[in-house]
């Protein structure tokens, strides 16, 4: 599954619209993936501060 | 608790659907997931004046931090174009209070707010859609007949209600910005920069404020050899006439939807703004299309109120009426933006050689025939234009 570094994370929001499977949730300050990510990797080709890593 | 009319988001899109719906009469309820809203802003502020014109949007004073007369378009080599016209005008938002004066006026009309307050999860109940919302007080329920999406880029009222709104990596531009204070940029023009090493398939971009610049970029990853920020970073550093003593003060992310796929409405559902991916493929701004979305949704809205109706086909006006006004300008700029990501800096070189500011505008205004002659006597650009930009 993939993991956030939330040193790094903006939570800007961006990597939720890209992921296929709506397995990434945005709160106030901060972004939980849940268990139906199938570790595609989109997000983290999306993510401009490379704050998502498998 | 029952509402004629659920907003989630409090952006410029929801709050302008907010105020319209207040307006006819509705009882309307604004879910934002944040503490405050307008914070962290998630673009260069930028707006055109005919873009506010259009709707009769009076700005208060306090929301505007900058002019904007014109554009500086830079090369790879730093040739510079510039652009100036009338329908050039606009206004550098200050957006943390544009927002919250947007929902002010929304308010005014009678518009219900809450803060800090989540969308988590909505199911379909006796035709109605019933919300459930996380708040400071604890979980909260909300049935309304109509749900607005105005959740932005990680919308999950579309998905929620069986819309595809996922946005392809190919058309959704990868975005980073720094407000920074004392960078040395003339005022009362926005500065664009173009360039493979630059920006990736996309363009850098400083904003002066009132005592602050938006300086960002965004960037398509399928041309990126290294993530947006480094992009940003190099580009600050390579640019010592704009940032030699300059520092940030603020630093954002944001995804940018620079293509249309996702239907805009089901039963009981609308979407509008970023959620519905209303954004100008190729200057990547999305204020005016958000506003004109919800002005458009409200309309449709106030119909299925009237006729008690909101089943998708009722509500499937609301994305007629987009497409018929804004879909074949989009599908233009579509080519043109296609059109430009196949340039080398070598073509960006002598574009800036051969094209007017007045040109450029034209481009961005989707009259591409012109481009072709222009180009005519140089080969290379001429097959790239034909295949891209001819009818």
């Amino acid at each position: 599954m993939i993991k956030v570094d939330k040193n790094k994370c903006l939570y800007c929001g961006g990597c939720v619209g890209v992921c296929p499977v709506n397995a990434i949730t945005l709160y106030e300050t901060r972004i939980e993936i849940n268990d139906a990510c199938i570790n595609c990797g989109i997000c983290i080709k999306f993510c401009p501060v490379g704050a998502l890593e498998e | 608790m029952k509402v004629d009319c659920l907003i989630v988001g409090a952006g410029p899109a929801g709050s302008m659907m907010a105020k319209e719906m207040a307006s006819l009469g509705y009882d309307t309820m604004v879910v934002e997931k944040r503490q405050e809203i307008g914070a962290p802003k998630r673009c260069a502020e930028g707006i055109t004046k005919h873009g506010l014109d259009k709707f009769g949007i009076k700005l208060h004073p306090l929301c505007i931090s900058g002019r904007i007369g014109g554009a500086m378009l830079y090369s790879p080599s730093g040739k510079r174009v510039t652009m100036e016209g009338k329908e050039m005008e606009g206004y550098v938002l200050e957006r943390k209070i544009f927002e919250k004066w947007l929902a002010s006026e929304a308010i005014k009309k009678g518009a219900n707010y809450m803060i800090k307050s989540h969308a988590i999860a909505m199911k379909r109940h006796n035709g109605m859609w019933r919300v459930e919302i996380q708040t400071v007080e604890g979980k909260k329920s909300m049935e309304a007949r109509l749900v607005i999406g105005a959740d932005g880029v990680e919308s999950k009222v579309g998905k929620w209600a069986g819309l595809k709104t996922v946005n392809k990596i190919t058309d959704y531009h990868s975005g980073i910005q720094f407000e920074m204070a004392n960078v040395n940029a003339e005022e009362n023009y926005i500065h664009l920069f173009f360039g493979r090493d630059v920006a990736p398939l996309g363009y850098a971009w400083i904003f002066p404020k009132a005592f602050s610049s938006n300086v960002g970029l965004g960037i398509l990853e399928k041309g990126a050899k290294m993530k947006a920020y480094d992009y940003l970073i190099k580009f600050i550093k390579e640019h010592d006439e704009f940032f030699k003593n300059a520092q940030p003060i603020e630093i954002n992310g944001g995804g940018v939807p620079v293509a249309h796929f996702t239907e805009m409405v089901a039963d009981g559902v609308m979407l509008v703004g970023d959620a519905a991916q209303l954004v100008n493929p190729i200057h990547g701004g999305g204020i005016a299309r958000a506003l004109h979305s919800s002005i458009m949704a409200a309309e449709i809205a106030d119909k299925a109120f009237k006729r008690n109706d909101f089943s998708k086909e009722m509500l499937k006006e609301y994305e007629r009426k987009w497409d018929e006004e804004y879909g074949e300008k989009t599908e233009k700029l579509m080519k043109l933006r296609n059109f430009l990501e196949k340039l080398e800096d070598k073509d960006f070189e002598l574009l800036a050689d051969i094209l007017q500011g007045e040109d450029i505008f034209a481009l961005t205004q989707a009259k591409l025939s012109f481009m072709v002659r222009k180009v005519i006597t140089h080969p290379g650009l001429l097959k790239l234009a034909k295949k891209y930009l001819m009818d």
